[in-house]
This record gives C-alpha cells, structure tokens and sequence, in this order.
C-alpha cells in the first residue's frame, strides 16, 4: 500500500488478537506462542540491554508456513520480525509488542549437498556450524565463522552480513551466498539468484545480504562452500603492548602475506579470558596476536617461517605454534571467550564494533586509552587486527548511573574516532536499534534517502521488522520528479500495466 | 519542445562545460544520441543529471564504450554522459590493501598503478573497459574462481541518480556493513539505476610466482575431468579455463596456479601427474595464448553467458554444442568452467533465425526456468541461466536476451523507486527496464 510511512505499525490488539486463530490455522496450535510468561523468552536477542516482549510469537515449520504468516500480517497491517538464534548483538531481532515474532528454529534441515558444485542448500535455521560439519566429509568447509557459530543461525547469517575471525581473507556472508529464497514483505515466495552467481537482472541477493531482516525473510539459502585447506598454522604472539603488536600486524601485510585471520587482545581482555577459560597466555603480555595462515602446504611453511620472523623484529617475547588440532583450539578458546569473560570482570559492558583502517589502528588504540582514563571507565579491546574491526568492550557497573552515562558517552566517542578516519560504525554485528542514532554521523541525508529506497521497493507498507537501522524512515510515497504521460515501462511495451 | 538538431540546451551547458552534439561515432547499438556530456567531477555529473531530468530526457553513461553494446539498444538516448575526465585515483592506502578509484579510471592504468606497490585489483575480464563500466556490467575473467566479480572487491561506492542525487554507500574499510549495501544493487545495472562517479575496492597482494597447467583432450567429457580434478586436488586453483573453439576442435584447459614460487613449482609438477591418465598435461610459467581471449572477448557478433553450477561443466558444454548443432551453427565455446561461467560466440553473419532458436534450445536444455506462478516459489534447481550479452539487432529483435527472472516485480519496484521518470538507460535491462 503506497503512502505510509515505514515504522508505524498498525498492529492494534485486536488486529493482533484476530490473528492468532489464523497463524493456528496456518502452523498449527502447538506452533503459536500466546502465554506471557513465554513470550517474554524471546524479549530479547544477544543485545539484553533492549528488551520488548512480542505480541505473539510463531514458529512455522516450512517456507510456504512463512509466506502465509506474512500475507496474513499485511492483511491485518501488523508488523512482523524474523529471529533466528537470537544471538545478534545489534537488536536485529529485538520484537515488536504491536506485532509477530516469527521464529525460524523450526526450519533446520540441511535440504541438499553438491560437493562437486561446492554448494548447499539450507534452511535459516540451520547453525552456522552444522553447515561446516555436514561438509566436512566432502572435504569442504562453510568459511564465515562468526564466534557464535556453534548457536547462530545461517538465516541471522544473511540479515547481518556476519563475518568472523576468518572473514579477511574468506570473505563475508555476501561472498558466500549465491543464491535465496526469501518471503517478500507482502507475503510472496520468490528467489533472488540461482546458485550461478551470474543471475540475470539486479543483484538483489547482494542487496539483501546483510539488510537486517528489513526486506523480507530468507526461507533458502545457496551456500557456497570452500574447500578445506591442505595446512593450517595457528601462531600464539605475545607482546608488551598493543603497539608493538600493531607494527607485526603492519609488517605481515606490508609483506604481501594475506593470512586467514589476525587477531588482537589486549592486557585487560586476556586477564578476562584467563580467568574464565583458564587460556594460560603467556604471562605479561600486554598484548597478543594469533595469527592463523592456511593454504597449500609449502606456502603456508614458507609464511609462517616469514611471519614467526616479522613477529620476533616487531619485539614478540614468546611465539607460540599449535603442534595439532587440539592446541589451535586452545589457543582459540581465550578469544572466542572473549566477550563472555569480560562479564566476570565487570558488572556490564559495552560491545562495540567500529571499524577503522588498519594503518590508523595503532593511533586509535592510543586514543581509546586516553579517552578511557579521562572517563574513569575501563575499555578491554578484542579485534580483527587484519581488518581493523575493532571490539573495544566498554566496562562499567549499571547500578551507577553515573557510570552508565559515562560508559554510553565514550561508546559514541570511540564511534566518532572511528567515523573521523574514514572507518565505519560496524564492522559485522549490524546497525539494528544499538546503532541507528549514529547513522547519521556516517552518512549524509542523502546517502540514507538513497538506501531507503530499497525499503520502500520491497516493503513500501513499513510492516517487515520497522524501526531497525534507520533513525528516520523515509516517506514511501513520494514520487521524486515529474512523471509525463504513461509508466515508461509500460511505454515500451516490454511490461504490463504497472 | 523540439529543439534545432545540433544547439545545446541552456541548462546542459550551465551544468558542465564540456557539451557538445553527437557525432556519428556517439552512436549506442544504432542508437544515435542528440548531445554527449563529459562532467568533471561527481558534482558535474549531478548538475548535469538534473538538468537532464527537468528536459525529460533520457540519458546513458559510458566509459571507454567497450560492453557499450550489451543488451538491447536504447529505446531513447538524448544524452551521452562520458565519465572519460573522472579518472583520478584518488587514493591508494597500500597499508590497507584499500583503493578509491574514479569511474572513468581504466583498469590498465590502475593495474599499472597499484603494480607499482606490488598490489593488484583482481579483475581481469576480457576487454578491459574503465572501472565504471566493467561495475555496471559486472564483468570478470579468468580470477572469478578465487577473487569472484567486481561485486565482490567492491566496498564503496559514489553514484549519481537520476534526478542529480549524489550518495554514497560502503566505505573505505573492508569490515563493513552498516546501511545497505548500494554498491552491490549497482553492480551489473548497466545504468539504469544510475551513473556510478567512484569505487573503493579491496585489494590484493601481487602473486610471488605463477604456473599455469595446460591440457589438450579429445573430448569436452576429458576437459570436464581436467577441470574437475585440479578442484579437488591440493594444488589450489585461482583460475581454471576451457576453451573450445569449434565443434571438430580438441577442447583445451588451463589451470593456473600462485603463491610462493617453489610451492607453485611443486603443485604444477603434482598437478600434471595427477592428470596423467586422462590427459598430457605441461607447465609452463605464463598463460597460453587463448588466454583471456575466448568467445567473452568477441565484440561483434553474438555473444552468449551460460551461468551453471560448477558441477555441471560436463553436462553445460554437451547441452551447448547439441543445441548449436540442432541450429545449425558451431559457436567458439570458452570460460570459467570451474567458476559455472560459460560463453558461446557466433559470428556477426550468422543467421538470426538460427541463433535465437539456439538460445531458445540452450535454456530449455540447461533448465533455465520460468517464474513461479502466484505464492509459488520456483523449485531450488533453477539452477542455470542463458543471457545474451550483446547480438546484432537482428538477432536482439528476435530473442528475449535475459531470459526467465524471478523476482522481476521486485526489479522494476526498485527501477521505479531509483528512475520513476525511467530516463537512465531506458529499455536495455531485463524486465522491460
């Protein structure tokens, strides 16, 4: 319906109300959440700060149940949100009271495997990992391998973008997904892209991926899949500081090394890691670097011969090497505990998630430092020092206030850092409510008007998962320019009345 | 209003200095535009843009004009806009692998550029083009296989709409997903969203060493194998050629390899061993002379792109010959065949009647399928697809160039949103846009 503007819901009670019945119709009654108290399960996703118990919850089981759950909310004009494993740390998932939260933990069937076309098909609520495993016999691997992969879903996967350690080299969700069938805000089943990667028309799958379930919902994903490298080299780095770290990390790929990951933490973040997984880094290190290279056998010694050397020149006082599968995951364990850990240490934190370039990491780095002790508040840093993905994890106690102000402020402050050296506000754990306000900071009043009308082709009513990414919907009704005589396409004769 | 055949519009010359009317060589696949534009900047573009849309006319970017001819011609054309004067690269951070690039930038120039700092761009589509051109056609070459297409290296974008809005999308940082995703939408829009002024791309490092492993085989079953076994052996591919250029030809591979010199040494050595059997294969350190120069390359003439899963290689390139030979014709056959990319080149003499009922043939054999019907989604084994790059009006009038596409209704809402006056490009994309 033309002319209403994006995030005004119009889901009454009652509209609400009259749905019920309908979505248990469509998915069955064991399959509609109505009791407060379960509702209230799912007020959250992996952001806890935002909590809004939904109005009614509902699992469908296939992606014709999903199409339906959506017409049937476009018809009462009531919002929706999809949620996958309500892991995201944006508030992505984070429900409506006016509107339905439709859950795809149902939807968990690895449907097909074409080893020799290296791709699969899946449902969305399939965990990252479980798609790594099912490959892992064909000798094939899912790359993207965000820290929660063990949990979170492949179709969360797609509305984020999602990275992960392994992301520099390997790409991101975008890179690995060829094809999607998704459910159109009013309630259509239509596939963008056929698992070629040379669909014909606009690449609305690029547009798609990592649109934070504001354009619809993904009900099948083509995933690409990647073939598992012959050698893997996992080094543990340990350092005085965070600088010195930084100049091995500059040194690496000013040496024309592109490894799988790099890795930082910094003094306070492996003392959370420590106690908590018991990591046993090597002891005063201010700072340390895993670094992981994979690849062919003879290239992957050759680099990590190289890389041991850069490190040694940068001043590492320890270089450790995984001798087997067992200690890569070792030395994984304190990084991917990370950001858990950090709550034994501290009352709350912050997650943040700039970005900046890597040559500016070192000077930023100093920055936070500075701004950290002026604030009194306490910052633990954890990041892709290959990308300059930052996750400075600000660390204060909510029962102050005081505190909680001060801890937001240089939130915003280390975003504005970011944004200031050509960096980004998020580098893979999305916009979603957390960081809207800030759009603005990173793009003009025009770029914003130019991403939304992408909102308004696919979802001019404002139902699919309103109010997320940005902080002022734009009117969809408009029309921009004068428009002449008849549509131009019809005109041409190529198209129907439109 | 008609104007006298070759004065400039007022508000097109206040918009830019450099307007001027058509010649004859402005001609766009027979189309001949009124004027041809050459901003300086993206804020010319914009001036001019808008001054375009408040005379209702209908514009078409160009680069160096070499896919200038893809799709269908123009159903309007009254302004050329040239991004020849944005060619500035206006920022290489070799620390960061990062590089933002005007549109009007060639890839050979910036390739010279970034070699410079041992870096690289990974785009090697045939022809060439400007930075602009090769992302609005998404084209790719032999790379495709590790690096994928522009779409892929690209992570920030500059455009200008129809209606003069400049806007950005993206950034200078690899790790980056706040907003959506503009660039991608642009990517492959041949202009009919609108004109692209600048790109920031990844980059790579150079290769230290490179090795291509080259096989001749009797039969396309035998360059399938070929092909097939460098995927699942350790030697790591980043590209992996077919060229076949006749019917009675023997099909020919090429796998090309990188990395640390002697690692690429030994993988070529215990890559043609494992080939042995089927195939005699050789190394040699640099590409062989088809290289880049198949059927993709062909600039007259009909040009085809077959987009499968890898997989099935073997059964496209039966598919491909059956249904030439039922029409009669013997296209030079050639691509990516380990990336799911094909092409089929006929020559510009060849009959139209012949080559469209073999475009028809291919999509029916490869299972290039039609739209679902209402609330239906198509089965998931849509899995290939037909589209005719660039043809002979003769052709073009006979064949429906891009085939069946689902989600067209989302396509043309998203034209409408971009160009409701529909003046970028008007009539050459599929869907009717």
């Amino acid at each position: 319906m033309r002319g209403r503007t994006p995030g005004e819901g119009h889901g009454s009670p009652r509209a609400l109300a009259s749905l019920s019945p309908r979505l248990a119709e469509i998915c069955g009654d064991e399959a509609v959440i109505t009791d407060p108290m379960e509702l209230r399960t799912y007020e959250c996703d992996g952001l806890t700060a935002y909590r809004c118990s939904p109005g009614l919850v509902v699992l469908p089981a296939t992606a014709a149940q999903v199409a339906a759950i959506v017409r049937a909310c476009a018809a009462a004009g009531v919002p929706f949100v999809a949620r996958g494993s309500g892991t995201g740390l944006s508030g992505g998932a984070l429900p409506r009271a006016d509107g339905v939260l439709i859950v795809t933990a149902r939807m968990r069937a690895i449907i097909e495997i074409d080893p020799a076309s290296r791709r699969a098909i899946v449902e969305p609520g399939v965990t990252n990992l479980a798609v790594s495993k099912a490959a892992q016999p064909y000798g094939l691997f899912y790359a993207p391998d965000p820290s929660s992969q063990q949990i979170c879903s492949i179709g969360g996967n797609v509305a984020e973008n999602s990275g992960g350690a392994h992301c520099l080299k390997h790409g991101f969700t975008v890179h690995h997904v060829t094809g999607l069938e998704i459910v159109t805000p009013d309630g259509e089943l239509t596939w963008l892209g056929d698992g070629t990667g040379t669909a014909p028309g606009y690449d609305l799958l690029g547009a798609f991926t990592g649109s934070e379930g504001t354009l619809g919902i993904a009900t099948k994903i083509v995933v690409r899949l990647t073939a598992i490298p012959q050698a893997v080299t996992t080094l543990l780095a340990a350092f005085e500081t965070t600088g010195h770290g930084g100049a091995a990390v500059s040194a690496i790929i000013g040496a024309g090394i592109l490894p799988g990951a790099i890795e930082m933490m910094d003094a306070l973040s492996i003392e959370a890691a420590e106690a908590a997984v018991r990591c046993r880094y090597p002891e005063g290190a201010g700072a340390v670097l895993i670094v992981e290279l994979d690849g062919p056998d003879a290239d992957v010694r050759a680099e990590t011969a190289a890389v041991r050397r850069l490190c040694e020149q940068a001043g590492a006082f320890e270089i450790r090497e995984a001798a087997d599968p067992a200690e890569r995951a070792a030395i994984w364990t304190g990084r991917r505990s990370a950001f858990a850990a950090v709550g034994r240490i501290s009352p709350a934190y912050i997650v943040q998630d700039g970005v900046v370039p890597r040559t500016a990491l070192p000077e930023v780095l100093d920055r936070i430092s500075a701004l950290s002790a002026k604030a009194g508040i306490r910052v633990a840093n954890v990041f892709h020092a290959g990308d300059g993905n930052l996750h400075p994890l600000v660390l204060f106690d909510d029962a102050s206030p005081e505190q909680s102000a001060a801890a937001e402020e240089l939130s915003g402050a280390i975003l504005d850092e970011c944004i200031a050296r050509g960096g980004s506000i998020t580098g893979e754990h999305g916009v979603g409510v957390d960081k809207s306000r800030y759009m603005p900071r990173m793009f003009g009043a025009d770029d914003l008007d130019t991403m939304q009308l992408l909102r308004c082709a696919f979802d001019p009513a404002g139902l699919c998962n309103p109010g997320k990414v940005f902080p002022t919907p734009r009117l969809c009704g408009e029309v921009p320019g004068v428009r002449r005589g008849p549509h131009p396409l019809v005109a041409s004769g190529r198209a129907e009345i439109l | 209003m008609p104007l006298a055949a070759d004065s400039v519009p007022g508000p097109l010359s206040l918009a830019c200095a450099d307007v001027r009317p058509a010649a004859e060589a402005d001609s766009v696949a027979g189309v001949a535009p009124r004027f041809v534009a050459t901003p300086a900047d993206a804020e010319q573009a914009s001036a001019l843009l808008r001054a375009a849309a408040g005379l209702g006319m209908s514009v078409l970017p160009r680069g160096t004009g070499s896919r200038l001819h893809w799709g269908y011609p123009p159903a309007s054309c009254d302004l050329l806009l040239q991004t020849a004067r944005m060619d500035r690269v206006v920022e290489h951070a070799a620390g960061d692998l990062v590089a933002t690039v005007q549109a009007g930038v060639r890839l050979d120039r910036l390739a010279e550029v970034l070699g410079a700092a041992g870096q690289r761009l990974a785009l090697d589509p045939p022809g060439g083009g400007t930075v602009g051109g090769v992302l609005a056609t998404a084209a790719a070459g032999p790379l495709r296989l590790r690096y994928g297409t522009p779409r892929d290296l690209l992570i920030g974008i500059t455009v200008v709409r129809a209606d003069g809005t400049i806007a950005r999308s993206g950034g200078k940082v690899v790790k980056n997903v706040a907003g959506y995703d503009i660039g991608k939408l642009f990517a492959g829009s041949r202009g009919t969203l609108g004109l692209i002024t600048q790109a920031t791309f990844r980059l790579h490092p150079l290769p230290a060493g490179t090795a291509y492993v080259t096989a001749e085989c009797a039969a396309a079953v035998d360059a399938s194998a070929v092909i097939a076994k460098a995927m699942t052996s350790q030697a790591s591919p980043v590209a992996a050629e077919i060229d076949w250029p006749a019917a009675n030809c023997p099909v020919r591979a090429c796998v090309a390899l990188e990395g640390d010199p002697s690692s690429v040494a030994e993988r070529a050595i215990a890559l043609t061993s494992l080939l042995e059997p089927g195939a005699a294969a050789s190394v040699h350190a640099g590409p062989p002379p088809w290289w880049g120069a198949g059927p993709a390359a062909q600039r007259d003439g009909t040009v085809l792109q077959i987009g499968f899963w890898p997989g099935d290689l073997g059964a496209a390139l039966a598919s491909i010959r059956a249904a030439a030979e039922a029409a009669g014709l013997d296209p030079a056959v050639g691509g990516s065949g380990a990336a799911g990319v094909l092409h089929a080149a006929l020559p510009a003499d060849a009959d139209p009647g012949a080559a469209a009922s073999f475009v028809a043939a291919l999509r029916d054999a490869i299972g290039h399928a039609g739209p679902a019907g209402p609330g239906r989604a198509p089965r998931p084994a849509a899995r290939a697809n037909v589209v005719v790059l660039h043809a002979p009006s003769e052709v073009t009038a006979l064949t429906d160039m891009f085939g069946p596409v689902a989600a067209v209704a989302l396509m043309r809402a998203v034209k409408y949103q971009f160009d409701p006056a529909g003046t970028m490009a008007p009539g050459r994309f599929a869907g009717g846009i």
